[in-house]
């Protein structure tokens, strides 16, 4: 029996449509070679077409972007020639194929990014989100991603500061493993990824081209699973984290002595996508010779050696005078390394492999002239019903008892389970560890430093992606600002749904205007981001989940920045922000105690957010202690407090349903002194003391209970896996 | 007076620690580890990361490395040597300290502060130290599970420097973070000249990072360089 | 009856092999010249009670798919040993 024979673009993923505009941009039909191109630089994973149109409303023309969106990481100005080189990817489907190389790879390619700016990766972040660990397999994900992160992360020698995480359902076939990235530089070091002159060398560094994920990166983010979808689920890329430390420091003393004109890293779609996007933004061309490529396997075809996503490799553009002391350094750095093509006045990136030509297209058609699509959008007809069901909250709570189910929920308690495994000091530089709102990091020799946070928000979101996504936006705010952080710029990972589905298409759409708004009334730039669509596997498709990590900017930073471990006998607690406004749509309350998912978020106000944003960072350099008031609400944040100081606290006048209200903007702070020095509205809530959480008529908790709770929720649920839980069930 | 500090490929810790050096009022270079000459070296520190990866054994392919010999010869001599981490276990591939490293108990990277307590100050990193000490240091390692198979030597000679400890100074299991035989954190050779630690002292050189207790080990280390054993 | 097997673990051809690669080039360093391929794989004994040497094996086989070998990135090839 036969089947009819598919055309080769339409098993490659392209329209007939997408096809034609190929055949019109060379004249003719495409070569093999061509074609794979094509259909990988126009993938969405690569082209960005079904958003693309919807990006064009973040703003980033504040003055101190140096570098926006489009290049391989957003750059801002700290002042006296120092810059910070940000960027966030996702890794999700291949972290589901192969949890511990998934999230590796992930890791590996952020950094690359990061180090193709100049700059050296100081830290990493990893937001993570996954099916509730009850279900055995979602255990296995869970720890070999948090196994391949610390794995890769720790041998590349980048610290790894935090990230944040989310359980629920819909992540349960579908993880999602986002990676932010933070690199340092000085100004002289900035480097772009636009070739220029004529004559001027392509030098290929690092690994040697394998078979690795032949269309494996882009075709899998492009596409949403199917049980049983084998074919579409080719080799996994498996990382180096060796080679890839070797390569960093290759390429930073490169950048040292001047050597390179312009750098790209090699993602997806491998040699292609580098050497027409490093020739096309230099608006040159590019003629490679594809016998020069240094290969792992003799048997390559061309088109496999064109579009491998072979890991820890560089393009670099050299001037032939430089030719040799590149390679010099790539030899000390023992990495190695080979000249594979020469900048031409273009505007073709001619392809030769055995003396025959297997490619000749405008380099720049493969990243410009990809489609773009507006595609049809609908509100969900799931809203409305979800809105309807409001959350039911007693007023007369025992907070005890609810905290005690709270304080036992995997994302609420102690996360130390992750971070413990991530190097989180290397480098000197970390003042506020993993486990705080934000982490906080200095720049040696100076006295600034940089704060990070990264947040997400996936359920609030799906009840409002508008307001949800506005949130998480002032969440991240807070978060650096209670370390005594200024928000200063922000990158996104927009992870959605099929965009062809018209309620994904509305949620991405309410998504990008509820963040686009949120960080211009915060006057933040948005320099960089990643969307990542397709997250559906059988039809069902993810919580919309947005990412937002938040660069923070203090000069000079408090000399005692504010921590969770100081809270002392005596000392006064104090809540600082507008009145709780009854918000319990997605609230810990509500998805815990009550099994359920409904009503609708309240709304922000965009100068409230920028006065108590303001706030907590003039309170950071006098107080002892701040944080932000957020899952689980004020009683959560509370706990927190007494369990990381080991002491009590005496909490009154705050009714039961106030304690676990999550309306945003409110931080916790804690002081010596009888009075707060804030303009913001604020309240004396009680006093640090005794060994309870003792809330008074609402109920009471002892420090000793809620710690043991807290610590085990999730590192006993990981440890608790019986050997059934380390199966792999079949369809993985 | 300089403090050679040698860099592997895969090594990570190298600028921490020429920083924690430079705090204490040391000089120290950096020497890649193809280079065969360390004339000159006061002190020697093999610092802390993945040098060549891990791969095959930590430390494995590393002790082959062109430097060693110099390394291996200075250390016969005298000089002061210590190896972190990552350098201890180097060090004990190439038969300068007793012992081998296998994986933590938990089979999982430990990235946290752990306390230690000075067990013996006649070596070159703890001489600033009192017996009894209690240290705050981080540790950062998957495989900081020291075995020997001369364990009775070791401890019936001393060689033990640091233990695994609570905040309060006592050894038991439960302050035993990695599964280290006996709690040993660190190691000297029999001359006393070669110490190997596995958690980083440079990582607590000071209060603003959350501890400043490494800082009277390297501070040991540097007047060991200046003024030898007696 | 109790059978012994030994599962020998390598990863498919293809497949990066990074701890390979590095090992081979310290190798050459070292001067061993014609060394041509060097692989990392595990090896793991497993010794289970059964009915006969064909049920043991099946076992062991579907131990390999479920957990001991990741289908997605590697082989496996089953021996009995005495």
């Amino acid at each position: 029996m036969t089947t009819p024979r598919v055309p080769d673009h339409i098993r490659l993923g392209m329209t007939d449509d997408e096809y034609q505009i190929i055949v019109e941009i060379l004249g003719r039909e495409p070569l093999d070679a061509e074609l794979a191109m094509y259909s990988v630089m126009w993938s969405e994973h690569c082209s960005y077409k079904s958003s693309r149109t919807h990006l064009a409303r973040f703003t980033s023309d504040q003055p101190w972007v140096v570098v926006g969106p489009g290049e391989n990481a957003g750059v801002v100005d700290l002042g006296d020639g120092w810059l910070a080189a940000l960027r966030i990817e996702s890794h999700n489907h291949p972290t589901y194929v192969e949890p511990y190389q998934g999230a590796a790879t992930g890791v590996g390619g952020i950094l690359r990014d990061i180090f193709t700016m100049g700059a050296r990766p100081v830290a990493l972040w990893d937001p993570l989100r996954f099916g509730p660990l009850d279900e055995p397999h979602n255990r296995y994900l869970f720890e070999g991603a948090v196994s391949g992160i610390a794995g890769y992360g720790n041998a590349v020698g980048v610290p790894t500061l935090g990230g944040e995480v989310e359980f629920a359902d819909r992540f349960s076939k579908n993880p999602l493993v986002n990676v932010m990235a933070l690199g340092i530089l000085k100004r002289e070091q900035l480097v772009l990824s636009a070739a220029s002159g004529e004559g001027n060398l392509a030098i290929l560094l690092g690994n040697a081209t394998g078979r690795d994920g032949i269309g494996g990166a882009s075709i899998l983010a492009s596409a949403s699973f199917e049980e049983g979808d084998e074919e579409k689920r080719p080799s996994v890329q498996v990382g180096d984290p060796f080679e890839e430390k070797k390569l960093i420091e290759a390429c930073l003393e490169l950048y040292d002595r001047g050597l390179v004109v312009a750098i790209q890293d090699l993602g997806a779609a491998g040699i292609s996508c580098a050497t027409s996007e490093i020739a096309g933004n230099g608006g040159m061309g590019m003629e490679v010779d594809l016998d020069k490529v240094h290969l792992r396997e003799g048997d390559m075809t061309p088109g496999e050696i064109l579009m491998s996503e072979s890991q820890e490799r560089m393009l670099a553009v050299v001037t032939p005078e430089n030719e040799a002391d590149v390679l010099a350094v790539a030899r000390k750095w023992e990495i190695d390394a080979s000249t594979i093509g020469v900048i031409t006045r273009g505007p073709d990136l001619v392809v030769y492999s055995k003396g025959e030509l297997v490619c000749e297209v405008p380099a720049a058609s493969l990243a410009d002239d990809a489609p773009r699509y507006d595609r049809p959008s609908q509100r969900p007809g799931y809203l409305d019903e979800a809105w309807a069901e409001e959350p039911q909250i007693p007023i007369g709570l025992d907070a005890g008892d609810v905290l005690r189910t709270l304080l036992d929920d995997p994302a609420i308690g102690d996360r130390s389970w992750i971070f413990r495994q991530y190097d989180h000091m290397l480098f000197l530089n970390t003042v506020i560890a993993p486990g705080h709102d934000g982490s906080l990091l200095r720049i040696k020799g100076t006295k600034k430093g940089v704060a990070v946070s990264t947040d997400g928000d996936s359920l609030r979101i799906y009840l409002d992606p508008r307001r949800g996504s506005a949130r998480i936006v002032f969440e991240s705010a807070l978060n650096v600002a209670v370390t005594g952080a200024a928000p200063y710029a922000l990158v996104d990972n927009l992870n959605f749904g099929n965009p062809e589905v018209p309620g994904v298409m509305w949620q991405f759409i309410e998504s990008v205007e509820g963040l686009a708004w949120a960080c211009e009334e915060l006057d933040v730039p948005v320099v960089g981001g990643n969307v990542s669509f397709y997250n559906q596997t059988d039809g069902v498709d993810i919580y919309p989940s947005p990412v937002v990590g938040m660069l923070g900017f203090c000069d000079p930073m408090p000399e005692h920045p504010p921590r969770l471990d100081r809270a002392r006998e005596d000392m006064t607690v104090w809540l600082v922000g507008e009145d709780a406004r009854h918000d319990f749509a997605a609230s810990a309350y509500d998805r815990i105690i009550n099994n359920n998912l409904g009503g609708r978020p309240v709304d922000v106000d965009g100068g409230e957010a920028r006065r108590v944003i303001a706030a907590a960072v003039m309170l950071a350099y006098e107080t002892p202690l701040l944080h932000d008031i957020s899952i689980g609400g004020l009683a959560v944040a509370l706990a927190e407090i007494s369990i990381i100081s080991g002491v009590g606290m005496t909490i009154e006048g705050v009714s039961g349903r106030e304690l676990f209200d999550e309306t945003p903007l409110r931080f916790i702070a804690v002081t010596h002194a009888d009075r707060l020095d804030t303009d913001e509205p604020h309240r004396r809530i009680g006093t640090i003391g005794g060994n309870t959480l003792d809330f008074g008529e609402a109920g009471v908790l002892s420090v000793a209970e809620a710690t043991d709770i807290w610590r085990n929720a999730l590192s006993g649920r990981m440890a608790g896996r019986s050997t059934e839980s380390t199966q792999r069930s079949p369809d993985a | 007076m300089t403090i050679a500090v040698i860099v592997y490929p895969g090594t990570n810790c190298e600028h921490d620690i020429v920083h924690a050096l430079d705090l204490a009022g040391a000089d120290s270079e950096l020497v890649w580890h193809r280079d065969t000459d360390l004339a000159g070296a006061d002190g020697i520190v093999l610092p802390g990361g993945f040098a060549h990866g891990d791969y095959l054994r930590t430390g494995a392919i590393a002790r082959f490395s062109p430097i060693m010999e110099a390394i291996a010869q200075l250390a016969h001599e005298g000089v002061p040597t210590i190896g972190v981490c990552n350098g201890f276990q180097i060090l004990c591939e190439a038969g300068l300290l007793p012992g081998a490293f296998v994986a933590n108990r938990g089979l999982k990277f430990i990235c946290a502060p752990t306390h230690v307590r000075v067990e013996s100050i006649d070596s070159v990193l703890t001489r600033g130290a009192y017996i009894g000490q209690v240290l705050r240091l981080p540790l950062n390692s998957y495989e900081g599970n020291y075995v020997a198979d001369d364990i009775n030597k070791i401890e019936s000679e001393g060689d033990v420097t640091l233990r695994y400890c609570n905040a309060g100074g006592s050894i038991d299991v439960s302050a035993n973070p990695n599964g280290s035989t006996n709690s040993i954190a660190a190691v000297a050779s029999t001359s006393r000249n070669v110490v190997g630690i596995m958690p980083h002292p440079e990582r607590a050189c000071e209060e603003i990072l959350g501890s400043s207790d490494g800082m009277v080990l390297l501070e040991g280390f540097i007047a060991s360089t200046e003024m030898p054993l007696s | 009856m109790t059978y012994s097997f030994v599962v020998s673990i390598a990863r498919k051809p293809g497949l990066s092999d990074p701890e390979g690669t590095t090992t081979h080039k310290a190798l050459n360093d070292l001067g061993f010249a014609g060394v041509t391929h060097v692989a990392f794989g595990r090896t793991i004994s497993v010794s289970l009670d059964a009915v006969s040497l064909d049920a043991a094996r099946t076992q062991v086989e579907a131990m390999c798919e479920k957990l001991l070998a990741n289908p997605v990135m590697e082989t496996y090839a089953i021996e009995a040993t005495p």
